[in-house]
């Protein structure tokens, strides 16, 4: 397994085959990633995680560099992607004006919940 | 008022570019010793982290001021915020930014608590946000952040991503970028002074310390006109257009126009030249010089324009 960038919390579960280890308490661990265009493969440039099994709590500010340099690095680590953000057309006479990140990418994995 | 020091041209265009500018362990040891006192000790409220110390407030001499009180006329003479703002460094650097008329918004003294005792709920850093509400002005008001005594990073301190300030968000909406790559916390020694565009996303980090930690705020903003308040005198917009992405040395260091094009490193790469753009819109109000451009950036937007090339 590859080295993760997160430690133990990251690990994978063990596969046997082609069929996951059962889980007897699954849950999900959230990664969300902020990325420089909207290629997958873009440098990461925000970040957020959200630990559903309830082994490490997050928070704003935890961490100054980012857990994968790309979004293509954490698929690369097992991480699920699930939703991203389209690709939306300019409101005409606002095409200058910003707000919020425009390239969100969601991940998940499923965990054993940690009691 | 020749005690004032006033901003440089490559300060404020600093400021313009990244939305602060920060001033180390400047505020004499008097004065943080004596706001300390005056801001007195404040105690973990009866309902853990989330409770309001408003009675801890209610005991210190930092007073209650109404929103809209001519800054002068805001604190006792002879009072720590007094003295802090009438340091030629603050009174010079507020009245660059805002002009000589000022007018005094909302204070607030930010305690944070150190991490005693795990069972009064967990001691979490604060999300990120920006302050006040959806700001669709021009102009700006700025936050003014004191730190009194020296904050280690284990106390949290204060985060914040430079470059944020022109983006028009909505308060606690960006709550869920937790990390942002370049993002600072404020890890200083005592004395030490930041002056925040409104618009700087920011947030309290958690302190994981045994100390509690303080920080005030002030925020004000421009009563009269805001611009062209600096020392400005030296300035000269340059007379033509420097050559662009097919260059044979690096730029100038030290000129506003390198200083306006400097991206910080969590700019996406489509919106990063629109960052650009907006801090060359907001150096054109604050030179009064509706023609200023870095780079050709507007130029090429609004000689198509006059030309009646739409």
């Amino acid at each position: 397994m590859a080295r993760s960038p997160l430690g133990k919390s990251m690990k994978l579960p063990k596969l046997k085959g082609n069929r996951k280890a059962r889980l007897t308490n699954p849950r999900q661990k959230v990664l969300v990633l902020y990325l420089a265009n909207s290629a997958l493969d873009a440098p990461v440039v925000a970040w957020a995680l959200y630990d559903g099994s309830g082994e490490r709590l997050h928070m704003a500010g935890d961490e100054d560099s980012p857990p994968y340099k790309t979004g293509l690095d954490a698929l690369r680590e097992g991480w699920r992607l699930f939703q991203a953000s389209q690709i939306q057309p300019h409101v005409r006479g606002e095409e200058l004006d910003l707000s919020y990140l425009k390239y969100e990418f969601f991940f998940e994995r499923i965990c054993e919940a940690v009691v | 008022m020749s005690a004032l020091r006033l901003l440089s041209t490559i300060d404020m265009a600093r400021f313009v570019a990244r939305g602060f500018l920060r001033f180390d362990a400047v505020v004499p040891h008097e004065i943080n010793e004596q706001f300390m006192a005056e801001a007195g000790e404040t105690a973990e409220p009866d309902e853990g982290f989330k409770g309001s110390h408003r009675d801890a407030f209610a005991a210190n001499a930092i007073p209650e001021v109404q929103a809209g009180t001519p800054l002068a006329n805001a604190y006792e003479p002879g009072t720590a915020p007094a003295r802090l703002l009438a340091l030629p460094l603050v009174a010079g650097t507020l009245q660059s930014l805002l002009g000589p008329e000022i007018v005094f918004d909302h204070h607030f003294l930010h305690v944070r608590l150190p991490s005693r005792d795990p069972s009064r709920g967990p001691n979490l850093s604060q999300h990120t946000h920006q302050d006040s509400t959806i700001d669709p002005r021009q102009a700006f008001d700025v936050q003014l952040m004191y730190y009194p005594h020296r904050i280690t990073r284990d106390m949290g301190g204060t985060r914040f991503i430079p470059g944020t300030h022109l983006r028009k968000v909505s308060e606690f909406a960006i709550g869920r970028y937790q990390n942002v790559v370049g993002q600072q916390h404020v890890v200083c020694e005592a004395g030490t002074l930041l002056f925040l565009h409104h618009g700087v996303w920011h947030g309290a980090g958690a302190n994981q310390s045994d100390r509690t930690r303080y920080m005030f705020k002030i925020r004000l903003r421009a009563a009269g006109r805001q611009t062209r308040a600096w020392a400005i005198e030296d300035y000269r917009p340059p007379d033509k257009q420097r050559a662009i992405f097919f260059l044979k040395s690096p730029p100038e260091e030290n000129t506003v126009e390198t200083v306006l094009t400097t991206p910080e490193p969590w700019f996406e790469q489509d919106t990063g030249r629109l960052e650009y753009i907006n801090r060359i819109k907001l150096w054109r109000y604050l030179t009064e010089d509706p023609e200023y451009d870095a780079d050709y950036w507007l130029t090429r937007l609004d000689e198509n324009a006059a030309a009646g090339n739409r």
